[in-house]
């Protein structure tokens, strides 16, 4: 019968590829935000699993506040993204300087 | 028998679109992959009963973030192939951190469950059944007793709205044709925007 070992040992590997996907695509952003989306997901899998395995609803709620911290990351992320562009002609952050921080 | 097929067909699929995700050559691919890991995810939550979240996730996400990010890729004139340059020169040290993060996570389980402690045995605590189905029982713990972090949320997604518009909103150069002039337009009245013309019969009306 399928356990919470099996969920999270999926949701470990989904985790791991967000992070790989992070360091392959070091110069694109877009890619490198779809990476921190995968990372995200594992997790709220992971609290669903465990929501559902503990018979505790709390989890799920909190995967739902999850999901809006994502979706506002992801379209705050994009306008930064846009903005860049437009000054920069490019994407490739792995150089990004602006700031001189 | 069923539910385990479903089960790794699921995480199988899930699991190769995250590494096409992150392997493909094309971003316009990688969303698209993106979308299936999201369709396959949400899979794996309705197999453990919890429809809500699935459904809210596949809303959510393919609805809307990865709509969002095939329109900023579509829309960018980015030569993809140029930001692909360090792949192979990043590849050796990516998986070798991948495998230390993995080999940790497996360790942590590893030792949580040696600790005697028995994942996915229920505690109890919450186990009340609030409503008759997933939704209804969400729906009540989130208006009865997370209203408050509800309306946070609300509030996180208006900044987020707002940040984006302001970000992205381009202020035209004075001047322009489309550039407003709320003065002008109040300054307008009935006399001067509007004529009254009585053509005779069959003729024109010269403006």
């Amino acid at each position: 019968m399928i356990g919470i070992e099996h969920y999270i040992v999926v949701s470990a590997m989904l985790f791991v590829l967000g992070v790989l996907g992070i360091f392959l695509n070091r110069k694109n952003i877009i890619v490198i935000l779809m990476a921190i989306e995968l990372i995200l997901l594992s997790v709220n899998l992971q609290l669903v699993a465990f929501s559902a395995f503990l018979g505790d609803l709390v989890g799920q709620v909190f995967a739902m506040f999850v999901l809006t911290v994502a979706a506002g990351e992801a379209a705050v992320g994009l306008a930064i993204l846009i903005i860049y562009f437009r000054g920069r002609g490019t994407i490739a952050v792995d150089d990004v300087d602006r700031l001189k921080g | 028998m069923i539910q385990i097929i479903a089960f790794y067909l699921f995480a199988a699929l899930v699991i190769a679109s995250a590494v096409m995700v992150i392997m493909a050559r094309n971003p316009v691919h990688s969303v698209l992959w993106l979308i299936l890991a999201f369709f396959n995810a949400s899979g794996l939550m309705v197999l453990v009963g919890a429809e809500f979240i699935a459904m809210l996730l596949l809303i959510v996400y393919v609805g809307a973030v990865a709509v969002l990010f095939l329109f900023v890729v579509m829309m960018l004139d980015i030569d993809f192939a140029e930001l692909r340059a360090g792949f192979i020169k990043n590849f050796p040290l990516g998986i070798a951190i991948a495998l230390v993060l993995l080999a940790e996570l497996v360790l942590g389980i590893g030792a949580y469950q040696a600790g005697n402690i028995e994942l996915g045995v229920p505690s109890g605590a919450a186990a009340p059944v609030l409503g008759d189905t997933n939704t209804a029982s969400i729906g009540v713990l989130l208006y009865r007793d997370y209203i408050f972090l509800f309306e946070a949320a609300g509030i996180i997604l208006l900044v987020a709205m707002v940040g984006a518009i302001v970000l992205t909103h381009r202020k035209r150069p004075a001047g322009s044709r489309s550039q407003q002039d709320i003065g002008k337009q109040n300054r307008r009245n009935p006399d001067e925007a509007t004529v009254m013309k009585q053509p005779e019969v069959g003729k024109g009306v010269e403006l």
